[in-house]
C-alpha cells in the first residue's frame, strides 16, 4: 500500500511543481471552448439544439482528461529514458504495485486537470443543471482519468522511445477525442460516424459526464458507468501485464 | 566464509548473440570484488541479470541464499545498486528522492528521517538536501545515488561503473566512503570498472571478464604474478590482448535495435 501510495505522490509532486505545464495544459480547452463555443454556438441554437456551451462543456472537459491521462501515462517512457524507471524496476514491489500506483497518480493528475476545466467552462457559459448529480460527475471524471492513464501506460510499455508518440497522437488521441460525442451531438449522424462513436470508450465519458451536470444523455448513465468500470478494468489488467514484461 | 553471490554457469543470449556465456563465481560475505573489462565484454549484461533486471537464458543466481529468479521481490531487499546511468528523478529534491526509495524498500517510518540524514552526510550532501536534483553535478548525483542504494541498509551493493566520468577528487572520496562502509558493516561490494588503477586499489578480488566470459579471478598479485608482468594493466592485457575494441551497443541495445527492425 505505502508503495502506492508513494507512487502517486510522485506524480502529484512532479504535476504541482512545474506550473507551466499545468496552466499551458488549460489552453487548449481553453481555445476549443471560447472558438467552438462562441463560434458554433449560434449555429447550433438556431438548429433549435440549444446553448451549445451546455453540450460543449462536458465534451472539453473529458478532453482535458483524456489528454492530460494519456500524457502522464506516456511519462513511463521518459522515466525509462532518463533512467529513473530503474529505480523502481528494481525495487522489492510487485509490477502491479508499480503499474497502479502510476496509473492512480497520473488519473488524479488527469481528475484535477478536469475539474480546472470544468471550473473554466463555467467561466465562459456552462451551467450544472443538477447539483445534487455532481458526484456522479466526478466519479464518471474520475474513472475517465484512470482509463486513459492505464492506456497510456500500456502504450509506453510497447513502445520504445518517444519516436512513436506523434503517431499515438494522431491516430489515437485525437481521433478518440474528435470522433466522440464530445463536440456534436451523435443522434441524427451518418452511421459510419455513430458506429466509431459506439466503440470509442470516450463517447461513454463525456456521455456520462454530461448526463450527470445536464440530465442529457446519448446512451444512457446506467450504460455508461458500467462500459466505463469495465474497460477501466479491462486495461488496467492488460497494461499490468504488458509492463511486467518491460526490461530496464 | 560464507558465500553471498553465487552466480553459476550463468548465459544472456540476445537472439543469436551471446552476451554472456556460461559464467559461475562466487563471492564472499564483506568482500571487495570488481569486475575488470573492456568495453562490451558482458559485466553490464551480468550485473543487471544479478540485480533482476535481466532473466538469464540459462543458470542460476543465489543472493544471500535467495534464488533471484524464482524469488525476485525477496532478493532486491538484500541488495542496493547505483546504476551505470543515473536513475534520479531530476524533478524532485534529494530529499524526496530518498523518502521515494525509503518507502518502496519499507524501511519503517520512525527510521526514515535519521536514516536519510546519516546517509546524506555520509556523502556530504545534508546542506543541499532540499535542492532539486537537476540542480546537481555528476558527482554530486552520483554520490547521492550511492547514499540512496544504502538507505535500506543491504547487505550487498552493486555498482555499475560507479567512478566512470568523475574527476580524480570525488572518484577517491567515493571510495574513500565505501572502504570505511565495508570496514564498519562488512557489506558486500560488487562493482565493474574498466580502470585499472580502481580495480587494483580498492578490490580485494578481481575477475577479468571478456567476450561474455571470465578468463581468471583472483587478487591483482596472483593476477600479476601469473602472466608475470609488473602492473595489473600489463596483466590485463596479457589475458585479454591488446586489439582495440570498437565499442559496441550493448545486449539489450542489440536486442531493441532488432525489435525495431521487426516492427517496420
Amino acid at each position: 500500500m505505502s508503495a502506492i501510495y508513494i507512487l502517486w505522490k510522485r506524480e502529484l509532486i512532479r504535476y504541482f511543481r512545474s506550473r507551466a505545464r499545468l496552466v499551458g495544459s488549460l489552453g487548449q480547452p481553453l481555445l476549443f471552448l471560447v472558438a467552438l463555443g462562441f463560434g458554433l454556438g449560434p449555429v447550433f441554437q438556431k438548429a433549435g439544439q440549444g446553448n451549445y456551451f451546455q453540450f460543449l462543456g462536458p465534451g472539453v472537459i473529458c478532453m482535458g482528461i483524456l489528454f492530460t491521462g494519456v500524457f502522464a501515462g506516456i511519462q513511463v517512457i521518459w522515466d525509462r529514458q532518463f533512467g529513473f524507471l530503474k529505480e523502481t524496476l528494481v525495487a522489492p514491489i510487485s509490477r502491479f504495485e508499480i503499474m497502479f500506483g502510476k496509473t492512480l497518480g497520473g488519473a488524479t493528475v488527469a481528475f484535477i486537470q478536469g475539474i480546472f476545466v470544468l471550473a473554466l467552462s463555467m467561466v465562459v457559459g456552462f451551467r450544472v443543471q443538477n447539483f445534487l448529480l455532481i458526484p456522479l460527475a466526478l466519479i464518471a471524471m474520475f474513472l475517465v482519468a484512470l482509463f486513459f492513464t492505464a492506456l497510456g501506460i500500456t502504450i509506453a510499455s510497447i513502445l520504445e522511445d518517444m519516436q512513436g508518440f506523434q503517431l499515438i497522437m494522431n491516430f489515437i488521441v485525437q481521433p478518440t477525442f474528435f470522433l466522440s460525442g464530445a463536440l456534436f451531438p451523435l443522434s441524427g449522424v451518418i452511421s459510419f460516424l455513430s458506429t466509431i462513436a459506439y466503440v470509442d470508450p470516450l463517447s461513454y465519458g463525456v456521455d456520462a459526464v454530461r448526463g450527470s451536470l445536464t440530465g442529457v444523455t446519448h446512451f444512457g448513465l446506467m450504460t455508461d458507468f458500467t462500459v466505463l468500470i469495465i474497460i477501466s478494468a479491462t486495461v488496467l489488467i492488460i497494461g499490468s501485464y504488458l509492463f511486467s514484461k518491460v526490461e530496464a | 566464509m560464507e558465500e553471498i553471490i553465487q552466480a553459476q554457469n550463468l548465459t544472456k543470449k540476445f537472439g543469436n548473440f551471446t552476451a554472456v556465456n556460461d559464467v559461475s563465481f562466487s563471492v564472499q560475505k564483506g568482500e571487495i570484488f570488481a569486475f575488470l573489462g573492456p568495453n562490451g565484454a558482458g559485466k553490464t549484461t551480468t550485473i543487471k541479470m544479478l540485480t533482476t533486471l535481466l532473466k538469464p537464458s540459462s543458470g542460476t543466481i543465489k543472493l544471500n541464499g535467495i534464488d533471484v529468479i524464482i524469488h525476485p521481490e525477496k532478493a532486491r531487499k538484500t541488495f542496493g545498486i547505483v546504476f551505470q546511468d543515473p536513475s534520479l528523478d531530476d524533478e524532485l529534491t534529494a530529499m524526496e528522492n530518498m523518502e521515494f526509495h525509503a518507502v518502496l524498500y519499507k524501511v519503517p517510518g520512525h527510521e526514515i528521517k535519521t536514516r536519510i540524514e546519516k546517509f546524506l552526510n555520509f556523502v556530504q550532501l545534508w546542506d543541499r538536501r532540499n535542492d532539486l536534483v537537476k540542480t546537481f553535478s555528476g558527482g554530486m548525483k552520483r554520490r547521492l545515488e550511492i547514499a540512496r542504494g544504502l538507505l535500506h541498509k543491504p547487505e550487498i551493493l552493486f555498482l555499475d561503473e560507479p567512478t566512470q566520468g568523475l574527476d580524480p577528487q570525488t572518484r577517491n572520496k567515493i571510495w574513500e566512503y565505501l572502504q570505511d562502509l565495508n570496514k564498519e558493516t562488512q557489506i558486500t561490494v560488487f562493482f565493474t570498472t574498466h580502470y585499472m588503477e580502481e580495480a587494483e586499489q580498492v578490490a580485494q578480488r578481481i575477475a577479468i571478464m571478456d567476450h561474455g566470459k571470465i578468463i581468471e579471478t583472483g587478487t591483482a598479485t596472483k593476477l600479476m604474478e601469473q602472466t608475470q608482468t609488473k602492473s595489473l594493466e600489463e596483466a590485463f592485457l596479457k589475458f585479454t590482448g591488446t586489439a582495440i575494441r570498437d565499442e559496441e551497443a550493448s545486449g539489450v541495445d542489440k536486442l531493441r535495435i532488432r525489435a525495431r527492425r521487426w516492427n517496420r
